[in-house]
Order: C-alpha cells, then structure tokens, then sequence
C-alpha cells in the first residue's frame, strides 16, 4: 500500500537527519561542541526538584528544537518528567516527545503509562491532550494501546475529547493501515455525532481513511448539511469538498438537458423540458424525448445551505462553497459566486493567485458570469507578475464583441510596461483576442505590426510569434506584413521570432517572390552561427524555395544542404538528409519526391490560440491538482454525473427507527440545537437511543395535552440547568415560554387533529396502504411523479416490516436508558406543533432555525411546485390556426422556465408545424408593435421547416407586469401575420421560497389596499387539501410556503419584471368554504390573481 | 490516500535562512527547501516566488508575511487557500501575541510560538485558531508576567478546557469583566481606483471594512443598524454575525469577540458613482538626448464633502535608467532611493489654497534608450470622519446585560490601491 512506503520514505527522512543538517546553518557548527556541555547543564536542571529550573532546561531545549537543532541525546532525561506537575513542563515534554520518539522507540515506550493514565483524567483538556500525544508517537508497537484508546475516546462524553479522537483516527491509520476496518467503525461512529466540534475532525478522518466508503454518508448527509453553518471555518471546508463529491455520485446532473444536446444548448434547454406537457406526441420526436429533470431536494438542501458561506471571512470556505456551486449548481445559479470570488481578489497576493487561477477556468466555461466584474480584473503596475498575468488571462477569456474595444484600450497601457515578461504575455493575449473575435483581427494585427518597431526585442520576438500565427488565417492579404518582416531578419536575434519569420517566408514565399530568395541568400552567410530551431527553418525555407523558384535557388539550397549535413545537431543532419532525398532526388528519383511540393506546401490549418487553462475544470476546482493541473498525490476524481439517480431514500431509509419520522428526526434537530453550544452534548453518544425513545413517545402519547405541558415546563428546567450565562438563550427562553402559555392547548388540538386527518387520508388511500403518518410524506406521495412513486413502493414494503417492531420498541426502548436521558426525550418530545415555536427563534437565531425550515420545505413543498407545473398545467394557446397561416399553425404556452437571457421576460415555448405541401422558410419575428416599456427577445430564426414537420422555440416578453398582449408581426419568407400574445396574469410571476416566518412577516408589510381575498365554496370537502395546491399552482406560477397546518395552504411568487412579492394565502374555513387572499403591491395583478385562483379551485 | 494536511512548516527571513521548522508528523529534512530558495533567488522580487511549488515528493505553499516566508511542506492532494489561509492565521496570530510577527519577534519567543503552533494545528489540521481560546491556553507574553513567572515558577499555560471551545460561540471567553464598558466601531473605507492620463477614471469602487474594539462584560447580544443598508453590496462577515437577521433585516446581530476583531467587510455597490477625493496634473517626461527628464507633479482636491484630505503620500516606482532625482516640494518632503528607484513624497495635509507641487528634472543614464512607458503614481491619503460611501451607522443596541456600555463610531476614509496612469 501506498501508504506503507510513503512512511518508510518519511521514515528514512528523518534518521538521515541530525548531523548533514547542520551544513545548512553555518553560525550552528561553532556552538556544536560546546553543545555538549550545556547538554549535561540541562540534564542537570531536569533531574533538579524545582520546577522553574526543569521549564527553563526544556525551554532551552524546545528552543533547539525549532532551530533544527539536534537534541536527540537528552531523550532519557527529558522523558523521566514527562509526569511532571508543572503543566507548562508537561506540554514541553510532549513537545519534545513528538518530536523524537519515533527515534528512540524503547524508551518512548516509558511514557506510555502516564498517558494511559491521563486518558482517565476528570479534566477533559487533560484526556484531549493525552490521547493527542498518544497518538502523535509514531511508536508501531503501541497501535493496539491507541485503538483501544480511539475507541474509548470516541464515547467521551466530553465532544472535545470525541474530537481529539476523530484527529487521532488517521495518525494510527498511516502508522498501520491495517487497522482501516476498526477504524472506520469508529469513523462510523462519529459520524453520527451530532455536536458541530466533531463534525469537521470526523469528516476529515473519512477523507483520508476511507473516502471511497460513500454509504456511510448517507444516513449523516442532512445532519451535515444542516450543521455546516455552526461547524469551525476549516471543518467547514473539509465537509464541503466531501459533500461535492458525494452529491456528484447521489444527484443527476441539473444541466443534463444543456450537455446532451450539445450546441444548441440553451433551446434545448427549454425545448426537452417542456415536452412533456404536450398533447401532441409526435411533436415530440424533434426534441430529444427526456424525463423532466426535477432536483432532488437533497440536492437543492445542500445549495440553499452552503449559499450563506459565500459569506465567510474565510478565503477558503468561500472557495469551497464556489468550486461547490460550480460543479453541481444549475447553470442559471452559478452566477452568485463571481462577486464572492471577485471580494477574495481584495486579499493577499498569495489568495488573489489561487483565487485567479479559479477564476481563470471558471471563466471559460461560463463567461457571462464574470463580465460584469470584467474591471475588476484591472491590473495595476504595482501587481506582481504571476498576478498581472493572471490577471490578463481572465481578461481575455471574458473578451467579446461588446467589450473588446475596452479590452484592447487597456492592453494598450500594458504594452508600455517596464516587466517584460508582462508585456509578453499581452502580446499573446492580444493575439488570442484576434483569434476569437474576426472583428478585431485586423486591428490587433496593426497594433502588434506597430510593435515590430519598438526597441525591446522581446517585445518585438513575441509580436513577430504572435503575428505568425495570425497570419496563418489569412496570409493573401498581408504580403506586405510579411516583407516588413523579412526586414527584421537584420536585427531580431531572438531565435524563436527569426524561426517564425523564416517559416512565414517560406510559407507564403508566392506573396513575396523577390524577397523570399534574398532572405536564404542572407540565412546561408549566418547558418553556422544560428541556433539550432533557426537552423531547421532555414532549412525549410530552403525546401520550399527550391521547389518554387529553382532557377534562383538551387545552388543556394545545395549550399545549405552541405551545411546541414555536417552539422554538430543529428536533428539537422537528419532534416537535411531527408529534404534532400526529398527535392534533390538521385538517379531514377524516389517514388515521394514527385510529391515533394505537397508535402512541404500543403495547407496547414491555422494554429488555435486557446487559454492555458481550457479543460482544466476536470480537476475538482479550487483543489491543488487544478492549481497544478497535474494529479496531485492522494487527489479524489470528481465523479461524474450518475446517468440515474441512485435510491434518494437512502437518506432517511439507512436508520429504520427513522423513516417514518424524517420530519421529526428535522424537529428534532432543532430542539436539540440548544445543546451544542452548552451541554456539551451528552446528545451526542446516545444520539440514537434518543431517536428510539422519541419514536416511542411520540406514538405513545397520542394527544394527551397535559403531558405536552409538562414537556415543555422540564424543557426550560432543563435549559436553565444548562445556561452558561449565555444570553441568547435566555431570549429566547423567555419568549418560548410566552408561546407555551398561549399556545400549548392549541398545539394539543393541532396534533388531534393532524393525527385524525392522517387517519382520515389512510382510509382514503388504501392501495398506498402505507399508513403514511406524517402529512409531507403524504403530499410527495399524491404529487405523481414517476420517480417517487417507485421508492414509495420500497417505503411501503419497508414501513410494513417496520410496524410491529417500532410498537415494540414503545414497551421497550426507553427501559435500558438512564434516568438522565429522560430528560432530553421530554425535550425531544415537544411535537408536532414545533413549526409553530418557530417563529419566535427568529429574534436570536443563528441563521440555523431558518434553515431548518428550509428543509422541512425541500420535504414537501417543493416537489409539488416543481413537478406540477411541467406535468398537469401546460396549456397550449393557439397563436395561428392552421387555416389562416395557409398551413402554418402555430401554438404556444408558457413554460415556467426562467428565461436565461434576461430574468425579467417570461419564457414563451412557441410550437410551429407545417401542415402544408411545401417547406416554410425564415420564419421569424418582426414589427412589433409593443406597449410602452414591453420588450420581445425574439428566437432565432427558423431557416427551413419541411413539410409535416415541427419545431419549437422559446422566446422572452417583458409583459412589464400587465396582462396587455403583446402584438407583433410573425413572418415567413412569403407571408406575415398579425398575432398576439396575452398572458394570464398568472404567468407573470416566478416562485420564490420562503418560509412561513418570512410569508407572515411579509404579508404585514402588504395588507390594507394591497390584500385582496373572496370567499369560495368548495365542491367537496375532502379535496381540500394537495388538490388545492396543486390547482393554485397550476393557475399560476407559485411555490407552495411550507406551513404546519392542514387547512391554510401559502403560495409566494415575485412578479417578473418588478419583482413585487405575490403572497397568495388558501384557508379552508368550516365544511366547504374557503377563502382566498392574495397580497401584492401591484392590486390590478391581485385582484385578477384572485379570479384566476378562485376559477381554478371551484373547477 | 491522503495523509497529513501540513506536514511541516519552515519560517524562512528575506536572506534566505531558515529560522525556524516545526514538523507535525515525521521529520521532513531541510532540504526540501532547496526547492523554494531556487524559486526565491529565480524571482526579482519576494511577491514574485509562487505560492505554490511542487517538488519531488512534496510541495511547498508558502505565504510572504513582512519580509518572513512561512513555508508549510505538503504531501497530498488539499485546498491551496485552506494552506494559505491558515498560514496568515498564524501569522496573524504571532502578530497578536508578540505586536509583530517578525523574525526577531519570533526568535524572542520561541517557546510561546511552539507552543502556540501545537495548538493550532494537530496532525496537520487545524484544531483552534480563535485568537480567544488561544489566549486562555497560552497567556501572551507581558514583562510583569514574565518578571513574576520567573520568580514564582508559575507558568504561561492555562490547564483548563477554554470555554469557548466547547461552546457554540467560540469566539468569546466566558467570564469577561470589565469596569468600563466600551464598544467602539471604526467604518473604514478605501477607495480602489485606477485614473487614466486623461484624469478621467477608468476604474473606481469603494471597499470598507468595519472593525469593532469591544470591551463589554457578560454576553453582550449587540445589533448595529444602518441608515443606508442599501449601500452595501457584497458582504463577508466575523462568524459571530447572524446571517439570516442579516439577509432579513439587514442589521448586524452579534455576540462580539472580546477585544478588538473585523466585524464585516463590504463592497458598496458599483451602481453608485464613487467620489474622487483628489486630481493629479503630471508632466512627466524623458529626454532621448541629454540624459534628463522632466518630473511636474501637482495634487489638489476634487470631491472632499467639505473634508480636510490628510496623509498624503505620493509613491512612484521610476524606471531603472533614473538615476538621481533633483526635485523641489512646496509641501512635505520627498526621498529617493537610488537602489530602489521608488520615490516617496510625503505631503501630509493638504491646503486647497496652495496646492502641493514637486517639480524638477530626473538624471538618467546617458547612451540607454528613454523608458517608454511613464510611472505610474500610487497615492495613499486619508480623511477623517468621513465615509465616502455615504454609509452611516444609525444605532447599536444591546441586549443581555443590564449596564449601559459606552458607544462610539468612527468614520475614515482612505486611498486603497489608487493609481495614477501617467
């Protein structure tokens, strides 16, 4: 194994060391023999009875230590105090044992006692530390002892200790990497920690232990996405590059649509999600025929989760939580990372490097997102030069046609710069701007023309390789660039330039007939003299020459030829040797020489000018391989993209005492996220008889109210017990209690309730037969998708096994379990009413509350929004009949995509198909005839459509928030009509996610003239529930707000151009009614929103 | 596999010598960085070694930190900024225990700094970087201290646990005390700038940062709010400010640090137009014939709100081929540095009626072809009191504690990298 020989390397390392160190710090030799001396002082000091003169000798000693000194010979003297009292003697002593017990492994052997002893110590830091050097002495024979030692440790009521032994995991696996299997019990272990000390030690010990065992992640990867935001800055890191790689093995690609079809990547984009919704099957087949791609809420938590962490002071999360974005976002939302990244450029020169080599790849890919930070690229003279260079790699790969103008202004001043090797590097730059954009060709060509003239030769060497190349695109129109290059022939010494001027000579010796030959004539005075890549080109030159112009250069080639074949270099004497056979051939001539001419004067392609740093987004960004681009030992391969999602339930089903509570297991989460700051988690190794425990009271207890009263009267007992005299706690007590007074019966009646209405759906559901008991699972359940139905299957087999041992689990778990762990199950218990404490924690929460909320969101609410409007809702509107277009129809609807080119226009899917004889040609859109303010990005043309044939395409309108129609002019390359397209006012909005906290708190900023509601009666009482949501949603384009009850249903969008907040509230009221309120600044969009919705329910 | 994040980590002064190496697993030999001096003696200036070099077995990330390099020994496969940004952690964290972090600073304090790169890094990984919790496991050296430990033997090592380890909010040791209770803000914002020949700017934004010096006793739960939120673009926070109020609210909720500590950095949006406090009118130019050239440098204020501009310094970086300046200020002083060729004019504070002028004739090497591009000016410069965003703090209010603290904020603005194209 590698890691075997990688210690032995280390190994060998360090016993060479001592003595040949010594070369390098010359002041050192003088004091080395005196060393031993003071040696036998400072073994006088240790063995002393006072400890002030024990700390000053391994003072001294420590001190030599970090000189690089040796100190290997005092290891008796030191050892014997490593029980010494003074802690400060103790830390040195460990210090010191680290350092050398490798060395001097019988007698490190001593010490062992005392840390066994240390390792039962009472104070925590005592049992951190002992554990710490326990497993820092690389001493092989003491693997069993730290195993041992691990494993106890990493049942430490103290997280710090737990800690500790998470950081000692992957000593002893590369002191014996035999012990992996034991070990990543233990990792497996810790894993489950729920403190967010542990957290980053533990996933760090997975990283190096046992990275590939990605099943262990599963059952800990919302727990991990939910600490992230409280875990320490470096764990933080550490969890996000692991949650990259997992989410690259468990989530489909949310680009999949774009990377399929290749080119036309945004049309597809919209095309091949749209399909289904489509009556008409046989339009399909023009599209790749796709399942819609619906993120997984997994997939979406980790996203929402990591997005805060842009924030971080620290460089690195920030670059962690960018390359995250970048390798797993949905194209349209990579875009938040650029002004992160752009901040970062503000740090130290060390971080803008990094920063900018990222940037640099990024910025291939995905252009536009950057161009608006385009000046911050900017370089200043005071910059370093692996900066500046940088620097002008990003600006290069962000130049366009709009922007080039700017771009090359600035190249301009770089140009005049005094660090050369920086103006190199413009030059190239300039000419890769050439190449990409053919508008600038021909003034970049001039510029770098201008250069040929400046007094710096490597100015002019890099212009003249530069121009060579450009040349090669269009070589007819610049033989007078290519004489004044001939010229330069005289005074440019640089061997490459002279190389690229010669090949450019022979290359194109037909444009400049006359000079070419006087050229050789001057290349076979200097030959000898000539660098070797000269040499070659001259001899080219010479080829090609002779095959074109023989009577003026024969002779002149011969002499080269000579030359050349007695040159020093077998390299030229090889080339001579085969041109001559080539063009000069003997006696009856080769067979190749009659194509000789083809062979030097075939066409070659133009060289292509591309960035450096072009796919290196293999490597995992931000990593040290992508710095290097090269595989860095020990670098983990990014995934790609699973062609089918592996099994999501993995993630609740791995813990069966938890599948039927994956709400809860939420819930509890939040209650028990109190303890982490004080309790130091006790929580944490009994963390799954917890979860037991509440499985059980919760189905124990059923609805009795006063119990639920008592919980939460023991839950701020508890918390009191638990104040460290932290403020925010104490805030957010006094208000909980306030909640509890008021709200307790209330929640009481809610669980009833909630509890009857599953009931309820339980009989009306029997085929699901899977006795769904909480309501989220439920509505995922009746939204309809493929994909869940087919893990609701396997939930249901695995709920039906589950049954009877959770009832049994009720008599027997809580039995084994301490009294003190009561106490947290009380806190555990709380309920089914948390959603409703929520709100309070608003005031003092640190961010994680909210988060949560999100999750319970990603549960359940999400999956209707995003699945219902691509299944049941698409309407097709008729935008041409097919007997006014003479053939034409044309149909459109509205896809609910976001249209990528501007956010403000809502994306029109447009259908055409020729129904007619003949073909349809250039069809396209002109004249519009818009409102005010109203704008049309129209679709590109269509050139052809065959006959019987379809195509779709999407087009965006700015509707400017008004349901006015948008009238415009739909042209073939015989005809125009006159259509128009009005949307309902539904269509005008996109979804926003919100929590219930936010929905309310919004809502009070939009009531009076801006909230309208009208009451309804309902056909039948029973629907009220998904059917609503799902009539809402498909009315208009809104997302459900997660909400614990039953009978308000919340839905939010934002308008499209204005971004005005739509808040949309369903309350069923009593038997049949119900009443629908919308909130909106914009009141004409309310009140029509109100109609609409009011339509689509009593339908 | 991977092993070890930072293997080891040689602090290495601006002549080359190793001064000191700390080794976390195995002993990696000195020579390894033999690599990073061939890197160091390739590049014309320190800011030029890369950051990162690979060698044969391992590589070399390394961070230039006041003419020290800290050069840590990688053997695998990590996150290059995780390095990097861990290595200015300690630097900054020298530069808290010791007022600098500098060679001396660090020989002077051998001892501690073991001791304190023991703690923060465990097997190579980070364990704590909270300069609080490194404060209560290793007392920072003071001349009492020292005096009286010498005497009594009693030790610079705390044997408990810190608090805030364990805690949720590690940041803040518990237990804090003080009689006076003071929280003081500093909004101190730079303006980033490139002015093209023309004097029409080609580049401008604001970046601020707010440091807090906070000397409060208990839990403070303290919430700042602006005027002007709106201002704010682009934010990165101390980890004690609750995004979500944040992102809600816009107002910053935090239990503080104790001490003094950045609270937030912000970018201000680049929809606004950003003042220039000051135009430049240059005449630089060189001969080709006589050897000489001509220096007329004039500053005067452009956009100040009514505000004295303070500190002005005017640096130039001149060609190699300058070699001697004969220069006359009508305000401050300048000095050049033949060796260098960096000239530095310190102004001071500016007098809108007699504009600060240094003007004279630069004496070049004669037979060498006149420099083509001029120098460009780098200018730094202060004014008090003053945001040049506009952002204004509207209150702070406490929460927790019963005291009333006492409140301060302090506006001033500065030159970032603002440069003159000449």
């Amino acid at each position: 194994m590698s890691t075997g020989s990688a210690y032995n390397d280390d190994k060998g390392g360090s016993s060479s060391l001592g003595e040949p160190e010594y070369g390098h710090d010359p002041a050192s030799g003088g004091i080395f023999s005196s060393d031993y001396k003071r040696h036998d002082d400072l073994k006088e000091m240790l063995d002393s009875n006072k400890d002030s003169l024990k700390l000053e000798a391994m003072k001294r000693i420590v001190a030599m230590i970090a000189r690089g000194k040796n100190a290997s010979d005092l290891f008796p003297a030191v050892v014997k105090n490593v029980a010494c009292k003074n802690i400060e003697v103790k830390k040195l002593v460990y210090v010191y044992l680290v350092r050398y017990a490798e060395e001097q492994q019988d007698l490190a052997l001593l010490s062992i006692s005392t840390f066994q002893r240390g390792l039962k110590d009472p104070n925590q830091l005592i049992r951190a530390s002992a554990l710490r050097v326990l497993s820092s002495i690389r001493v092989t024979i003491i693997v069993p002892i730290m195993m041992l030692a691990i494993k106890e440790a990493a049942s430490d009521m103290s997280p710090y200790v737990r800690k500790t032994a998470a950081h000692a995991i992957p000593k002893l696996y590369s002191l014996d990497p035999e012990q992996k299997d034991q070990l990543i019990e233990v990792i497996e272990k810790l894993l489950a920690d729920k403190t967010t000390l542990v957290a980053g030690s533990v996933v760090m010990a997975f990283e190096e232990v046992c990275p590939e065992r990605i099943d262990l992640i599963h059952k800990n990867y919302r727990k991990l996405c939910n600490l992230l935001i409280d875990v320490e800055e470096w764990g933080q890191v550490v969890i996000i590059n692991m949650l990259t790689r997992y989410a690259r093995t468990q989530f489909l690609n949310p680009n999949q649509n774009e990377s399929l079809l290749g080119e036309s990547a945004e049309k597809a984009f919209y095309g091949s999600d749209e399909e289904e919704g489509k009556e008409d099957k046989e339009e399909a087949a023009v599209l790749v025929k796709r399942k819609p791609y619906v993120m997984d809420p997994d997939h979406r938590l980790l996203l929402r989760n990591t997005k805060p962490l842009l924030q971080s002071r620290n460089a690195a999360v920030v670059m962690a939580v960018a390359q995250l974005y970048f390798h797993l976002a949905p194209k349209a939302e990579v875009g938040v990372i650029a002004k992160a990244l752009v901040r970062l450029m503000r740090s130290h020169s060390e971080v803008q490097f990094v920063v900018l080599q990222n940037v640099a790849t990024m910025s291939i890919k995905r252009r536009g997102m950057f161009e608006p930070y385009l000046k911050s690229f900017y370089i200043r003279s005071t910059d370093p030069t692996q900066i500046k260079v940088l620097k002008l790699e990003v600006l290069t790969n962000l130049a366009n046609e709009t922007n080039i103008s700017t771009i090359l202004r600035e190249f301009q001043t770089y140009i005049k710069s005094m660090d050369k090797d920086f103006v190199a590097a413009t030059i190239q730059a300039i000419g890769r701007c050439a190449t990409n954009i053919g508008e600038v060709r021909d003034t970049c060509l001039n510029g770098l023309v201008q250069l040929l003239s400046n007094r710096d030769e490597l100015v002019v060497a890099e212009s003249v390789v530069v121009i060579k190349k450009l040349l090669q695109m269009q070589p007819a129109q610049h033989s007078d660039i290519i004489k004044h290059m001939a010229k330069l022939t005289d005074n440019i010494q640089v061997p490459m330039a002279r190389a690229s001027i010669l090949w450019l000579i022979g290359e194109y010796c037909e444009h400049v007939p006359k000079i070419a030959p006087d050229v050789l004539r001057k290349m076979a005075k200097t030959f000898t003299n000539e660098e070797d890549i000269v040499k070659l080109q001259i001899l080219n030159l010479a080829a090609k020459l002779y095959l074109t112009n023989l009577k003026q250069t024969k002779l002149l080639a011969q002499y080269v030829l000579n030359l050349a074949k007695y040159d020093q270099n077998y390299d030229i004497r090889d080339r001579a040797r085969f041109i001559r056979q080539l063009i000069i051939p003997l006696d009856k001539g080769g067979i190749l020489s009659k194509y000789a001419k083809k062979l030097f004067l075939a066409l070659k392609p133009a060289p292509v000018l591309e960035s450096p740093f072009k796919d290196r987004d293999h490597f995992q960004l931000g990593s040290l391989s992508h710095l290097l681009n090269a595989k860095a030992v020990g670098y983990q391969e990014l995934p790609d993209w699973p062609e089918m999602a592996p099994d999501p339930s993995v993630r609740n089903v791995e813990v069966p005492e938890w599948t039927k509570c994956s709400s809860r297991e939420k819930r509890k989460e939040k209650m028990e996220k109190p303890f982490y700051s004080d309790s130091e988690g006790e929580s944490g190794p009994t963390e799954s008889a917890d979860s037991e425990s509440e499985m059980a009271s919760e189905s124990e207890s059923g609805s009795g109210s006063g119990s639920s009263n008592e919980e939460s009267g023991s839950r701020s007992d508890s918390e009191d017990s638990n104040e460290t005299g932290k403020e925010e706690k104490k805030t957010r007590k006094k208000v909980k209690k306030a909640v509890h007074e008021s709200g307790d019966s209330e929640q009481s009646g809610d669980d009833e309730e909630e509890k009857k209405s599953q009931k309820k759906k339980k009989e009306h559901k029997p085929s699901s037969g899977s006795s769904s008991e909480n309501e989220e699972e439920s509505s995922t359940e009746s939204s309809e998708s493929e994909s869940e139905s087919e893990s609701e299957e396997s939930d249901a087999d695995t709920k039906k096994k589950k049954k009877c041992p959770a009832s049994k689990q009720v008599s027997k778990q809580p039995k084994p379990e301490k009294k003190e762990i009561s106490l947290l199950d009380l806190d555990d218990f709380i309920p089914p009413a948390s959603p409703q404490v929520t709100p309070v924690n608003n005031v003092v929460s640190n961010s994680l509350v909210t988060d949560l909320e999100g999750l319970s969101l990603t549960d359940s609410a999400l999956s209707p929004t995003m699945i219902s409007p691509n299944f049941g809702s698409v309407k097709m509107y008729n935008l041409l009949h097919r007997i006014t277009g003479e053939g034409l129809s044309v149909e459109y609807c509205f896809s609910r995509q976001p249209f990528s080119p501007d956010p403000h226009m809502v994306a029109v899917q447009v259908q055409f198909s020729n129904n007619s004889e003949t073909e349809v040609k250039n069809v396209r859109i002109e004249e519009m005839k818009l409102m005010s303010g109203m704008r049309i990005q129209s679709f590109p043309e269509i050139e052809v459509l065959a006959p019987g044939e379809a195509a779709t395409v999407v087009m965006g309108i700015d509707f400017c928030d008004s349901t006015q129609a948008a009238n415009f002019q739909l042209c073939t390359h015989t005809r125009s009509f006159f259509v128009s397209i009005q949307p309902p006012v539904g269509e005008l909005m996109i979804p926003v996610f919100m929590s219930e906290n936010e929905f309310k708190k919004e809502q009070g900023y939009l009531m009076g003239m801006n909230e309208i509601s009208e009451k309804i009666t309902l056909a039948e009482k029973s629907h009220i529930d998904y059917v609503v949501a799902q009539k809402v949603t498909s009315a208009a384009n809104l997302s459900r707000v997660p909400c614990g009850s039953d009978k308000e249903f919340r839905f939010a969008a934002k308008t499209l151009s204005s971004g005005s907040l739509v808040l949309v509230t369903v309350i069923t009221k009593e038997e049949r009614t119900a009443q629908v309120t919308v909130n909106c600044e914009k009141m004409v969009i309310g009140t029509m929103l109100v109609k609409d919705i009011l339509q689509a329910i009593s339908h | 596999m991977i092993n070890t994040m930072i293997h080891s980590l040689f602090l290495i002064n601006s002549t080359a010598d190793i001064f000191l190496e700390k080794h976390w697993k195995s002993v990696v030999s000195r020579s390894v960085c033999d690599y990073f001096f061939e890197a160091f003696s390739k590049a014309s200036d320190p800011e030029n070694v890369p950051p990162v070099i690979p060698t044969p077995h391992h590589y070399l990330i390394s961070i230039f930190w006041e003419k020290t390099f800290f050069v840590a020994v990688i053997q695998n496969e990590v996150s290059p900024l995780f390095v990097i940004e861990f290595l200015h952690r300690v630097a900054e964290t020298f530069q808290d225990y010791f007022g600098e972090c500098s060679e001396t600073s660090i020989k002077d304090n051998l001892v501690i700094v073991y001791e304190l790169l023991e703690e923060m890094l465990d097997n190579g990984f980070p364990l704590a970087t909270e300069s609080n919790i490194l404060k209560e496991l290793i007392r920072p050296p003071t001349i009492l201290r020292s005096v009286v430990n010498t005497i009594t033997g009693s030790s610079n090592v705390g044997n408990m646990l810190p608090s805030g380890q364990l805690s949720s909010i590690p940041w803040r040791r518990a237990g804090v005390k003080y009689s006076n209770n003071e929280a003081y803000f500093d909004v101190i914002e730079e303006i980033d700038a490139i002015i093209d020949k023309s004097g029409s700017t080609v580049f401008a934004e604001i970046q601020g940062v707010i440091d807090a010096c906070i000397k409060l006793t208990g839990m403070p739960d303290l919430t700042l709010s602006f005027m002007n939120p709106r201002l704010l673009d682009d934010v990165s926070f101390h980890p004690c400010v609750r995004f979500k109020r944040w992102e809600s609210e816009r107002v910053l909720s935090f239990i503080p640090p104790d001490g003094t500590f950045r609270l937030m950095s912000y970018h201000v949006s680049s929809q606004n137009l950003v003042a220039i406090p000051v135009y430049v009118k240059h005449n630089i130019s060189f001969r080709e014939s006589g050897a000489s050239g001509r220096f007329d440098v004039t500053i005067g204020p452009k956009q100040t709100m009514g505000k004295t501009v303070e500190g002005i310094v005017v640096t130039v970086h001149l060609p190699k081929v300058v070699l001697n300046t004969d220069l006359t200020s009508t305000h401050g002083n300048y000095t050049f540095d033949p060796v260098t060729k960096i000239l530095v004019w310190d102004i001071g504070k500016m007098n809108p009626q007699k504009l600060p002028n240094l003007k004279g004739t630069l004496s070049m090497q004669s037979g060498v072809p006149k420099p083509e591009e001029n120098p460009s000016l780098n200018i730094q410069l202060r004014i008090q009191q003053l945001a040049i965003s506009g952002l204004k703090v509207n209150r702070l209010d406490m929460y927790g504690e019963k005291y009333k603290p006492f409140k301060g904020v302090k506006y001033v603005t500065k030159a970032g990298k603002f440069q003159v194209r000449t």
